[in-house]
């Protein structure tokens, strides 16, 4: 008790509750924000296909994007069955 | 050319209608005309911190339902000679007050005013689509804590897609800045990291607030509070002046003060 009141007098106390209160919101905003809509979505996978194209050639039928969440994080989770790879030496 | 504004937060409690009060009237003490809009039908509050509660005859939705002229239904402000308030009904709810009632008031109103600013209610349901419908730029209210912030970033998302309202300003309310010092509430530059929106202002939290508001006179006219001074700047950033942000940490304690003393600030 005392040791700890000579702690604040000091400026020596454990570091404050609002770094917990900022780790908090960044984590529950992840998940609002990842509500996204199916539009936005395949914005995405559109590019994703033009960018993986230039390195390899991919089902895009068999493609399957999507945000998987769990307690403390959210992930994009992507299955994108490749054809065939091109050849290293065509890439610049 | 004239501004309608939005004032709004998703959560409840964190000071809308303050902010709309006292941004009113200090436009209007700098000579803007100014109307502000209480668009909390059901739960109307905008003229008590105004003090204007006792003189309401026709409110909102009196004018949607053309029971008066929308001239009848304003109140003028007994301090200021350009500030006016339009008040909303009590005894409705707030489907009496839709999306296209409140664009065509608004685009009434901003023929008259400089500056048209509608207080929010609380919520993200159709009281809050109404309120936003008619305006073209928002101001977001937020406490530093967690639920606050949280509801605000959602407010900022449901401002883009519904009203295609894009960049509101934030105003963080009541920040506690003992608490801040020791670590124990988010500071401005968290909140800026968070939600990434421009800060238009900070009020410290202040007993003068709640005082002014007792009385019906909105701070910004106490020429010696803090908050008053907090909400000056505010109207200034909004008239485009680069007015930087009050150094709230001068105001520190016997204790940071010792702590500078043997050296350890």
């Amino acid at each position: 008790m005392v040791l700890d009141f000579l702690a604040r007098l000091l400026g020596r106390e454990s570091p404050g509750s609002k770094n917990v209160a900022k780790e908090r919101l960044r984590l529950v905003l992840v998940h609002d924000r990842a509500d996204v809509s199916p539009q936005l979505l395949q914005l995405l996978k559109n590019d994703m296909v033009e960018v993986i194209s230039k390195y390899m050639e991919i089902d895009e039928k068999g493609l399957d994007v999507s945000l998987e969440r769990d307690d403390n994080r959210v992930a994009l989770v992507a299955s994108i069955p490749v054809k065939r790879m091109k050849r290293v030496a065509n890439l610049a | 050319m004239s501004e309608v504004i939005v004032v709004t937060s998703g959560k409840g409690g964190v000071g809308k209608t303050t902010v709309t009060a006292n941004i009113g009237c200090g436009l209007a003490m700098l000579g803007y005309k100014v109307v502000l809009v209480d668009a909390d039908t059901g739960l109307r509050n905008l003229d008590v911190v105004l003090g204007m509660e006792n003189r309401i005859v026709f409110d909102l939705t009196d004018v949607i339902e053309e029971k008066c002229r929308l001239r009848q239904a304003l109140i003028k402000d007994r301090r200021f000679e350009e500030l006016f308030m339009l008040p909303t009904a009590q005894t409705k709810d707030k489907s009496a007050v839709t999306p296209k009632d409140m664009q065509n008031i608004c685009a009434q109103l901003r023929e008259h005013f400089d500056y048209v600013i509608i207080d929010s209610p609380a919520g993200i349901e159709q009281g809050f689509q109404s309120a936003v419908a008619g305006a073209e730029k928002a101001i977001v209210v937020t406490v530093p804590e967690v639920a606050a912030v949280r509801d605000a970033d959602r407010v900022v998302g449901l401002l883009e897609a519904k009203a295609e309202i894009h960049d509101p300003k934030l105003i963080v309310n009541r920040l506690r800045v003992q608490m801040v010092q020791r670590g124990d509430m988010m500071t401005l530059e968290d909140m800026h990291d968070i939600l990434g929106l421009e800060l238009l202002g900070v009020i410290p939290d202040d007993e003068r607030v709640v005082v002014a508001t007792n009385r019906g006179e909105p701070v910004v006219t106490d020429e010696d509070s803090i908050s008053g001074r907090a909400f000056k700047d505010i109207v200034r950033r909004m008239l485009g002046e680069p007015v930087p942000l009050m150094n709230l940490e001068n105001r520190e304690g016997f204790l940071n003060r010792l702590r500078k003393i043997i050296g350890l600030g």
